[in-house]
């Protein structure tokens, strides 16, 4: 008797097991229709927000419940996610060759930048710096990171949206002024040689820096710059440089998943959504520069004015070549010996 | 003797069946498909893509630090499990239950504490930096985590053996004569060494494919501290799912011959069981 209850027991307890890791993986919002939102790592709060907002408003717009689901991780690994087929709804990861991915995999139809009806890129963002608090080393400039006293925590370009992100910034730093090519492999190498650790993910960059307190300066996306600052306890404080780079974190619908699940007009409403003032403002709070213009003029005082070049066509014809050329197997970036100067 | 007769569960079919099942679903089918997306590239793409000089360097540093952690962890892991079966002392039952931790613990945990132990600024690392032991961001730093994440093997598989091991025969040993290291070595060694070889082996395989610690606690520089796994991730990141299983194909061919070698040297040293 003993027996049948503990093997029913655990019959129960495994079934049960078994159900639980089937279902989990995702963070379900309460409601009827369901999307799933496949985005990168440092989004989750942003999105979370943002989720709630939708939720509220498309209920009272329509009276129909949604319930949004969010799955994160580095932004390359969730396409490939959504290439072996997880079934997003929308995508919002880091960078355009990620979601273009999506695209070369026949999940999204061609054109996808020019969608939503006010465009793919409800928010922007730039590479600044996070240094030791009284910036001590005196970091103002992309070009006194290439200082011999100066150590700079990156994480891998070729392993981290990230680190990709900061090396075009570097990179367009000297072109962007009207330096040639040679030049900026010049500055950008000599940037890499004071590297000491390249961490292979953002997460990774972020506690060497603040935890380990390994370097002198920390690129990183200016909203992640706010949080780390924030974080710090007054051990850190932002650095803005002049110039960076424009960096997009594109989002669009996936064709062919929401053909298949019928979910388009809730998909197509959810992206079109981020584009209204309350998404905008939600987005401005969590530091990702606004693209509405309204919404861009009230938070103005909120992002210092520094000039944002974008990546296309400064740094290469489109974000294919860009890859290709920068950080492919054998490209730019595997040419540079990182870290020489730390030995 | 029958051996029909032997049988304590009926099933042989099932259970073969079973273990078949399991084997491919787990195992062979997985390792069949990264073949197969390997053997899409030719054999000149195959090599261009496995065998670079910063590949070479990779597989090099995997497999000289997963063998000097497993190495490492056959001293350690024979003191512990010899300590735990030979002598009793107070709190043995918690110390036995500390050594599965490594198993239960999140690798990339294990590698964010080491890290920050052995940072300049860590609580160890203020010591020993100025010394000059760098036990954070160096290949130290890498066979330390791979010690950690490996140490249960060698104590798991030995101390069983150890506590098999009849006390008449030692004693038999003494009676004809043997001194305490003649009994050691001539009687205690020989039993141990199967058992050993077994736990470095799982210790040695695990280490090969360890990525969460390791990515931590090195600093992950081409050509010095940067490990096969990370160049598939790497490769990954491109959306090279050829050239990324093509590395993997070959850590795997590796990996099993160095098995194979092992496996041959285990049965070597039983070679008078039977």
């Amino acid at each position: 008797m003993a027996r049948t209850i503990v093997l029913s027991g655990i019959t129960i307890y495994v079934l049960a097991a078994l159900a639980w890791v089937l279902t989990a993986g995702v963070v379900r919002d309460g409601g009827k229709v369901e999307l799933l939102n496949v985005a990168c790592d440092p989004t989750r709060e942003l999105w979370r927000d943002l989720n709630g907002k939708f939720i509220d408003q498309y209920k009272n717009e329509t009276g129909n419940d949604v319930t949004i689901r969010q799955s994160h991780g580095g932004s390359g690994s969730q396409a490939r996610a959504v290439i072996d087929g997880l079934d997003a709804d929308v995508v919002t990861l880091a960078l355009w060759t990620d979601t273009d991915a999506v695209r070369k995999a026949g999940l999204i139809d061609p054109g996808w930048e020019q969608k939503p009806n006010k465009g793919s890129l409800p928010f922007t963002s730039t590479i600044v710096f996070v240094v030791r608090k009284g910036n001590p080393k005196k970091l103002h400039e992309w070009s006194d990171l290439a200082r011999d006293d100066v150590q700079v925590i990156t994480p891998n370009p070729k392993t981290s949206g990230n680190g990709k992100w900061s090396f075009l910034a570097m990179w367009g730093s000297v072109r962007h002024r009207g330096g040639s090519d040679a030049e900026a492999l010049a500055f950008v190498t000599a940037v890499y040689e004071g590297v000491p650790i390249l961490d292979t993910a953002a997460r990774g960059a972020t506690m060497t820096f603040s935890q380990k307190k390994k370097g002198d300066v920390h690129l990183t996306w200016e909203n992640e710059a706010y949080l780390e600052v924030q974080e710090s306890k007054d051990e850190l404080e932002i650095v803005h440089p002049s110039e960076s780079v424009l960096a997009e974190p594109h989002v669009a619908v996936v064709d062919r998943v929401v053909d298949r699940k019928g979910t388009r007009v809730v998909a197509e409403a959810y992206l079109n959504f981020l584009h209204e003032i309350e998404a905008q403002e939600i987005i401005a709070k969590h530091y990702y520069r606004p693209t509405h213009p309204l919404v861009k003029k009230q938070t103005a005082s909120q992002f210092p004015q520094i000039k944002l070049f974008e990546a296309i066509p400064l740094l290469g014809p489109g974000w294919d070549e860009i890859q290709k050329r920068y950080f492919a197997e054998g490209g730019v970036f595997d040419q540079i010996r990182v870290g020489r100067r730390h030995k | 003797m029958s051996t029909v007769g032997r049988r304590v569960l009926p099933g042989f079919g099932l259970g073969l069946g079973y273990t078949g099942m399991y084997l491919s679903m787990l195992v062979m089918i997985p390792l069949a498909a990264c073949l197969l997306k390997a053997a899409d590239l030719s054999w000149s793409e195959f090599w261009a893509a496995v065998w670079t000089p910063r590949a070479v360097a990779a597989y090099k540093l995997t497999f000289i630090s997963s063998l000097l952690a497993a190495a490492i962890n056959v001293v350690l892991g024979l003191i512990v499990a010899w300590t735990l079966v030979r002598y009793q002392f107070p709190g043995k039952r918690i110390v036995d239950a500390l050594v599965d931790v490594p198993f239960a613990l999140p690798t990339a945990v294990a590698g964010l504490v080491y890290a920050s132990l052995y940072v300049e600024n860590g609580w160890l690392g203020q010591f020993l930096v100025p010394i000059g032991i760098e036990g954070a961001y160096s290949r130290t730093g890498i066979v330390l985590v791979l010690v950690f994440t490996g140490f249960p093997f060698v104590v798991r598989t030995v101390q069983p053996v150890l506590e098999d091991l009849d006390a008449e025969t030692e004693e038999a040993a003494a009676v004809l004569g043997a001194n305490r290291w003649q009994t050691f070595y001539r009687v205690i060694v020989p039993n141990l060494i199967p058992p050993t070889l077994t736990g470095f082996t799982l210790a040695f395989a695990r280490s090969i494919g360890e990525y969460g610690s390791v990515i931590f606690i090195s600093s992950n520089m081409p050509y010095e501290t940067e490990i096969a796994p990370v160049l598939i991730v790497s490769r990954l990141e491109e959306f090279a799912y050829k050239e990324a299983a093509a590395i993997a194909v070959l850590l795997l061919g590796f990996s099993f011959v160095m098995l194979v070698v092992i496996n041959l040297l285990e049965r070597w040293s039983r070679r008078h069981d039977r």
